[in-house]
């Protein structure tokens, strides 16, 4: 998805590092990555560690980082292009389940465009481009570390670390709590809904899904409107 | 951090956490936090916890402790992005700070 922007940008010193963030490690994020074919790193974070470094708590999300080291954008919302299925249309004879999973995905707000000609913009100018934040304004933007999201990052980790000793029962109990403790953490939620229903449909045990969850908040909330 | 004890080789301690255990206390960046009474070689993470608002989480089933982030202010603490190494499709580790002297957009996604 990103290989295209990055032969154009490439040439302009910019590189594009993708993270799949995947217990399910190399075998759930390959035959993506085969499909991209990238020439940009594509790396796989089966620990989730970059969603704890940068705060991340949906995807995907995108992390300005200049020449020096320094993040000028904290983590928001990143899609190169607007994606086909935001625009999808409810195909006829569709179950009620699939009407309405088209229709609240149709809702989330993407701006692609937007995002797309900043990062031109900053390609070209630097730190003169408007888009590059200062550090104080990186750091007001990133996420408060409070200790109900520290400890909903520990049940996590120690979750997958259970989970891969095949210790399911017992991972999910962490899961649990990691998603009780920090409730707007998307990507948490989809991974550990993931794990037991690759759907992630309505998994008993968690007592919710995404469709019931997403229309809790009202999908438009899904991801936060871009701050440019 | 998954530790099956409440001490902890400093060397795991920093790679995983980026806390550096140096003469003046628990180093991160700046900041530094006094360990009083810490043998060089062990840290004890229950003290560490406790300095630096981290929650420190036990599996009762399995024993097995987990030491989270820090606590008190930012998921990003400073601008500086933090290092991060990790490995590609082939295994092959990536450092995102060899990039250095060029921008860089880093991308979170999922399969899933």
């Amino acid at each position: 998805m990103w290989q295209q922007l990055r032969s154009e940008l490439h040439p302009h010193n910019l590189e594009i590092v993708t993270v799949a963030l995947d217990t399910g490690g190399v075998p759930a994020a390959l035959p993506w990555i085969d499909a991209a074919n990238p020439d940009h790193p594509s790396l796989i974070d089966e620990a989730h560690l970059v969603d704890e470094l940068f705060g991340i708590v949906y995807v995907p999300s995108g992390v300005w980082i200049d020449e020096a080291g320094t993040i000028v954008r904290s983590p928001e919302t990143a899609y190169p292009i607007r994606p086909s299925y935001l625009d999808r249309e409810v195909p006829e004879g569709a179950s009620t389940e699939t009407a309405d999973r088209i229709m609240e995905v149709n809702k989330l707000r993407v701006d692609a465009d937007r995002y797309v000609s900043a990062l031109h913009d900053w390609v070209a100018k630097g730190a003169d481009s408007r888009f590059a934040l200062a550090p104080e304004e990186v750091l007001r933007r990133s996420r408060p570390r409070l200790m109900e999201e520290a400890t909903a990052i520990a049940h996590f980790e120690l979750g997958q670390h259970l989970f891969r000793l095949g210790r399911s029962d017992d991972a999910v109990l962490h899961f649990k709590e990691a998603l009780r403790l920090q409730p707007d953490n998307w990507t948490y939620k989809r991974q550990a809904w993931n794990l037991l229903d690759p759907g992630q449909r309505s998994v008993d045990v968690y007592g919710s899904d995404w469709m019931s969850d997403v229309k809790r908040i009202g999908a438009e909330n899904y991801y936060p409107q871009l701050d440019m | 951090m998954i530790v099956e004890t409440l001490q902890v080789d400093p060397v795991e301690l920093e790679r995983r956490t980026g806390w550096a255990i140096k003469p003046q206390g628990a180093c991160k960046g700046e900041r530094c936090v006094p360990l009083p009474g810490q043998p060089k070689d062990q840290v004890d993470i229950r003290m560490l916890a406790a300095r630096l608002g981290m929650p420190l989480i036990q599996d009762a089933a399995s024993g097995l402790w987990c030491l989270g982030p820090e606590t008190g202010g930012r998921a990003l603490a400073t601008a500086q992005a933090p290092e991060l190494i990790l490995p590609d499709m082939y295994g092959n580790e990536f450092s995102l700070s060899s990039l250095r002297g060029s921008k860089v957009l880093l991308v979170a996604w999922a399969s899933w």
